[in-house]
């Protein structure tokens, strides 16, 4: 057996403030967007198991965050995302895209309102400088633009259980409803805690001081109902529920038409890109997003291509992974937008292998806890 | 890491019991736990002829997908049908339980290419 081995250069990589927990679990660290983060701890599958089934903890401090202050049609923030703005309720959050002029995707990101004119805006880990450097641009100058990403540590509590745990912390807890948001005494903290979250469970993402991660860490992961959970676990999550993960389906070349986004986009508003879009829109979108999901348990790999019966090459894999929900092979990709309708039968694989698999609905595992009414 | 005393072992990380003639063959311990969760295997079929070092089957974790060499040459007289549906049981039981196929030897000479459990605990050691 070949083994490929992750070279880890730590000496490069940054660290969120779990980083010396991780270790001391005995979590396998991997370099991820210029951090270095935990991949698993003991076992994918087992950890993707707490998940579905319980309640896992993930070390999401990487992420960015930005605050921006005043109001989002004055100060162009509302032109920077494709997600309407105005009629966001306070307290409520929202996901979206910023977009290029060409209609790509600078990145995917998620919109709190905190106030009438005070907005928190969580980003990927791998592109804070590149988004920093978008809204700076594009935002105009009556605003406060801060980014507190190296101030935020973020903790994300997911599984049908996580309610629970997260009572025993802050009484009212359940008051949060799906893409909701508010501040809560935590552990002598007052911060922001939002029921979001990647994985299609019930789950709150924490956002708390940099310093202090550690210390609600070490209380969650202390009691028997939660276990932690690392990167590998999260990539099978948001695969099984058919969520994009920007650098695999989401990218500047790549539209969120393309990606399937097409409810997080308002046209009935005026957003950097739209040009480019309603043009794609009116020629056609020359490719499409499908989920596919393998006859076996062999999975789809990125890269690998996508053809027909006829031999035909269609498409291209961006993420696969084992379902161990669903016991098979599961994987997003794209196609030219004519070809491999639901339910067609296509091929993935390689020289080496050719393996059998339907188009089928992105959303491959539906019986999550995602909606669970708390209130 | 656990390392059975019986078997011969490849740089591969595969290991072969040898019982007269024919040989039972699966991977380490430390294969299992850097390939992480087993997924999937892609058995060989009975009456398969095999090289030594040559492609034998593939896995795949969770991962990623891995090739697996065969120990020794021979003719594919078994395969353990359980890893279909349970392919876990190379992580569970890598000596045992997860065992992958078994061939009748071309050569029995060849083993002399493999390494005795002290060489390969050694070998791991340099390899850290």
């Amino acid at each position: 057996m070949h083994v490929a081995m992750n070279m880890l250069n730590k000496e490069q990589l940054q660290r969120t403030p779990l980083y010396d927990e991780h270790v001391a679990l005995g979590a396998k660290m991997v370099p991820f967007g210029g951090w270095a983060m935990p991949v698993q701890y003991d076992s994918i599958i087992k950890e993707h198991g707490y998940t579905r089934k319980a309640a896992a903890i993930f070390d999401i401090s990487h992420m960015g965050e930005f605050i921006i202050e005043g109001n989002c049609v004055e100060n162009g923030l509302d032109a920077i995302v494709t997600m309407p703005l105005r009629d966001l309720p306070i307290k409520s959050c929202r996901y979206g895209c910023a977009l290029n002029e060409q209609g790509g995707v600078m990145d995917d990101l998620i919109i709190f309102r905190l106030e009438e004119e005070k907005w928190f805006i969580v980003v990927n880990g791998a592109t804070t400088q590149k988004d920093k450097a978008h809204f700076q641009k594009h935002l105009k100058n009556k605003t406060v633009f801060t980014d507190v990403s190296m101030k935020t540590g973020k903790i994300d509590l997911q599984g049908p259980l996580s309610l629970n745990v997260l009572s025993s912390f802050v009484a009212d807890a359940g008051k949060l409803d799906y893409y909701t948001c508010d501040y809560f005494d935590l552990m002598g903290e007052r911060v922001l805690i939002s029921r979001t979250g990647y994985t299609g469970e019930l789950g709150y993402e924490i956002y708390f001081p940099w310093d202090k991660t550690k210390d609600l860490w070490q209380a969650l992961i202390s009691r028997d109902d939660v276990k932690p959970a690392g990167l590998g676990a999260r990539d099978i999550l948001r695969i099984e529920m058919g969520y994009s993960l920007y650098g695999h389906e989401l990218g500047e070349d790549i539209s969120p038409l393309e990606s399937g986004l097409d409810r997080f986009v308002s046209f009935e508003k005026d957003f950097l890109g739209k040009l480019a879009l309603l043009k794609q829109k009116g020629q056609g979108l020359k490719r499409k997003i499908v989920g596919i999901q393998s006859e076996t348990r062999r999975a789809p790999r990125q890269g690998q291509k996508i053809c027909l019966e006829s031999g035909e090459e269609v498409g291209v894999v961006t993420s696969g992974t084992f379902s161990p929900s669903l016991g098979l092979g599961i994987g997003l990709g794209f196609v030219a937008a004519q070809s491999a309708a639901l339910g067609a039968k296509v091929f993935f694989g390689d020289q080496k292998s050719k393996n059998v698999a339907s188009v089928v609905s992105r959303t491959f595992y539906k019986d999550g806890s995602l909606r669970h009414k708390t209130i | 890491m656990e390392i059975a005393e019986h078997l011969l072992y490849t740089k591969d990380h595969e290991w072969i019991n040898i019982e007269g003639d024919e040989a039972t063959i699966g991977i380490t311990d430390y294969a299992q736990e850097s390939l992480g969760d087993i997924t999937f295997i892609e058995l060989p079929n009975i009456g398969d002829e095999v090289e030594q070092f040559g492609d034998f089957v593939s896995v795949e974790s969770v991962k990623a997908a891995s090739d697996i060499f065969s120990p020794m040459s021979g003719e594919v007289i078994d395969v353990n049908d359980d890893l279909k549906e349970d392919p876990g049981l190379i992580n569970r039981s890598p000596y045992d339980k997860g065992w992958i196929a078994r061939i009748k030897l071309a050569d029995p000479e060849e083993q002399s290419n493999l390494m005795t459990a002290e060489e390969y605990a050694k070998f791991l050691e340099s390899v850290g």
